[in-house]
């Protein structure tokens, strides 16, 4: 059998997958973060949740309304980024003219209410969402076996951070949003209605989040507080990579996925830790984040 | 809508007519009252420029008629229109182009994108060819990021970009601040250009020398008020007494 470094190949390129698939997962998540940072200045602390009201929204849509995968794929990003639209006219907007902190306090107590209200109401054990039948099974490479949900969740993740990265850097409405982080006031002046681009771009994040929700919601146990735990790695990786840089947040994500992946292989005590440790180093070398501008 | 829409443009076509009139503006950042009840009028293709020593309300003025300064009262009427009570975003949509005095380049977009930032307000813009044709530079830095340009450069792109849109009536604030002498003498050829293509202007200016022969008119503020309106045919009379009020 082949080895690497004393390991398995079969088991290091599994361990390869899995750390690929949470940095999909962390990539995701950061750059929601990164796109909602980018114009409102809000560290927006409810994106776990929210990631979590995804999967949430698309095992309640299978269990009571028949909803299938598919529907909940592209059903779910759209409400639970409308609920976000909301939160973002009525609450957000109120505060944002107070020093961002208080978006951040905000948001976190937004997220402590939708943890808790579906705690109150389905308890913290997670339930399973099924593997939609058109993805069971998978391939065998035959250095590793490749489910083919895993695959697709690669695939679907990268393609949504791809697509979003060529909106905003390639795009005009990708320009307005840029020009809009820049200098808001002169883009009204130019008559582009900055309001609702920030309450549009929010929604989006949110969008973002609720997606990898569904995506995860087959893979992971089904939780109230799925979104609490992951959300910590995924500020670490948003610190790592630079707040607001739209190709960081993906880059870093994917890079730290497998860190954490190479890690479990050979050393596994620190799995849960290598995320942290690096950004230590990065915050203490480059204290705006591998692809952060320096100001 | 519609038909008010087309009185609207009646009116803004024929020449000599009044396009804004800005009447006891009084304007405030926060607890500080900047303009303290400005009145002036600007006609349908005239350039008009905003003369005083700094601080006397010149800039706060052109922010003032696009609402991004604090509280407003008085009256704005652009094309007969109230504005006073108007979103931001709402007031370039009536053909205004604005350039900010620090220019307002975005480093996060190169020179092209920049220059068609600026959504459309009104049919009749220039096309992008005849902006590169008044403005051959840009044509040649098109894919540098916008803040890599000179500080010319960058003036002309700020200009570039709203000549694009169709804003009818220009708000121009310090366009040749710190810039050489031959780029002032291009910017100078371009507000000729401007105003031979119909366009009406306002324009805040600290170089004199540069505003004198293209004005039709010479509004000199102080102390967040016109104090004194000079027309171009008065001023070879009134050149010393201009001088005594600029303090130059």
């Amino acid at each position: 059998m082949t080895m690497i470094f004393g390991v398995p190949l079969a088991v290091f390129m599994g361990q390869l997958m899995l750390g690929l698939i949470n940095g999909a997962f962390y990539a995701l998540l950061s750059l929601g973060l990164a796109v909602i940072f980018g114009l409102l200045k809000i560290v927006n602390f409810a994106h776990g949740a929210q990631y979590m009201l995804g999967a949430f929204a698309a095992l309640l849509g299978l269990q009571y309304l028949g909803l299938d995968y598919w529907v909940a794929l592209l059903l779910v990003p759209l409400v639970v980024g409308g609920l976000g639209m909301l939160i973002e006219r009525f609450i957000l907007r109120r505060i944002a003219h107070l020093d961002h902190l208080y978006g951040l306090l905000l948001t976190f107590g937004l997220a402590l209410i939708f943890e808790g209200s579906l705690i109150n109401l389905f308890g913290v054990s997670g339930s399973s969402y099924p593997t939609p039948a058109a993805l069971q099974g998978g391939v065998n490479l035959g250095f590793m076996f490749l489910p083919t949900y895993r695959a697709w969740v690669l695939v679907a993740a990268l393609g949504v951070c791809l697509a979003t990265w060529f909106i905003i850097e390639r795009t005009r409405l990708g320009a307005y949003l840029r020009a809009g982080t820049e200098n808001p006031a002169l883009m009204q002046a130019f008559g582009v209605n900055v309001p609702q681009l920030i309450t549009l771009t929010y929604g989006f994040g949110v969008a973002l989040a609720a997606f990898a929700g569904v995506l995860a919601a087959p893979l992971y146990p089904v939780s109230p507080t799925m979104g609490s735990s992951l959300l910590i790695v995924v500020f670490a990786v948003v610190v790592i990579g630079g707040m607001g840089s739209i190709l960081g947040a993906i880059v870093t994500g994917l890079a730290m996925g497998l860190i954490e992946g190479l890690t479990k292989v050979y050393y596994p005590e620190a799995a849960n830790t290598v995320i942290f440790l690096v950004m230590v180093v990065v915050l203490m070398l480059r204290p705006a984040g591998l692809f952060g501008k320096e100001t | 809508m519609s038909d008010a829409a087309e009185v609207f443009t009646d009116y803004q076509e024929r020449d000599g007519a009044e396009l804004l009139r800005v009447s006891d503006l009084h304007a405030f950042y926060g607890e500080s009252h900047i303009l303290h009840g400005v009145d002036f009028d600007v006609k349908r293709g005239e350039l008009v420029t905003l003369l005083g020593r700094n601080g006397a309300g010149r800039s706060t003025t052109l922010k003032a008629i696009m609402n991004m300064v604090g509280r407003r009262t008085g009256s704005i009427m652009i094309n007969g229109a109230e504005t006073l009570g108007m979103k931001p975003h709402r007031i370039p949509r009536l053909g205004i182009g604005y350039c900010p005095e620090e220019r307002g380049i975005f480093s996060s977009l190169d020179v092209e994108e920049n220059l068609l930032l600026p959504p459309t307000v009104r049919s009749g813009g220039m096309s992008i060819d005849e902006i590169y044709a008044m403005f051959p530079n840009l044509l040649e830095r098109r894919r540098s990021q916008g803040t890599r340009l000179s500080g010319g450069e960058q003036q002309m792109l700020a200009m570039a970009r709203i000549l694009r849109t169709g804003a009818r009536l220009l708000l121009l604030d310090e366009i040749t601040e710190g810039l050489a002498p031959v780029i002032v003498q291009a910017l100078g050829e371009v507000l000729v250009k401007l105003k031979e293509r119909g366009m009406t202007i306002v324009l805040v200016e600290q170089n004199f020398r540069f505003a004198a022969p293209l004005a039709d008119r010479h509004l000199v503020m102080e102390h967040g008020r016109i104090i004194e309106e000079i027309a171009a045919a008065e001023l070879p009379s009134r050149r010393d007494h201009l001088n005594t009020l600029l303090g130059v």
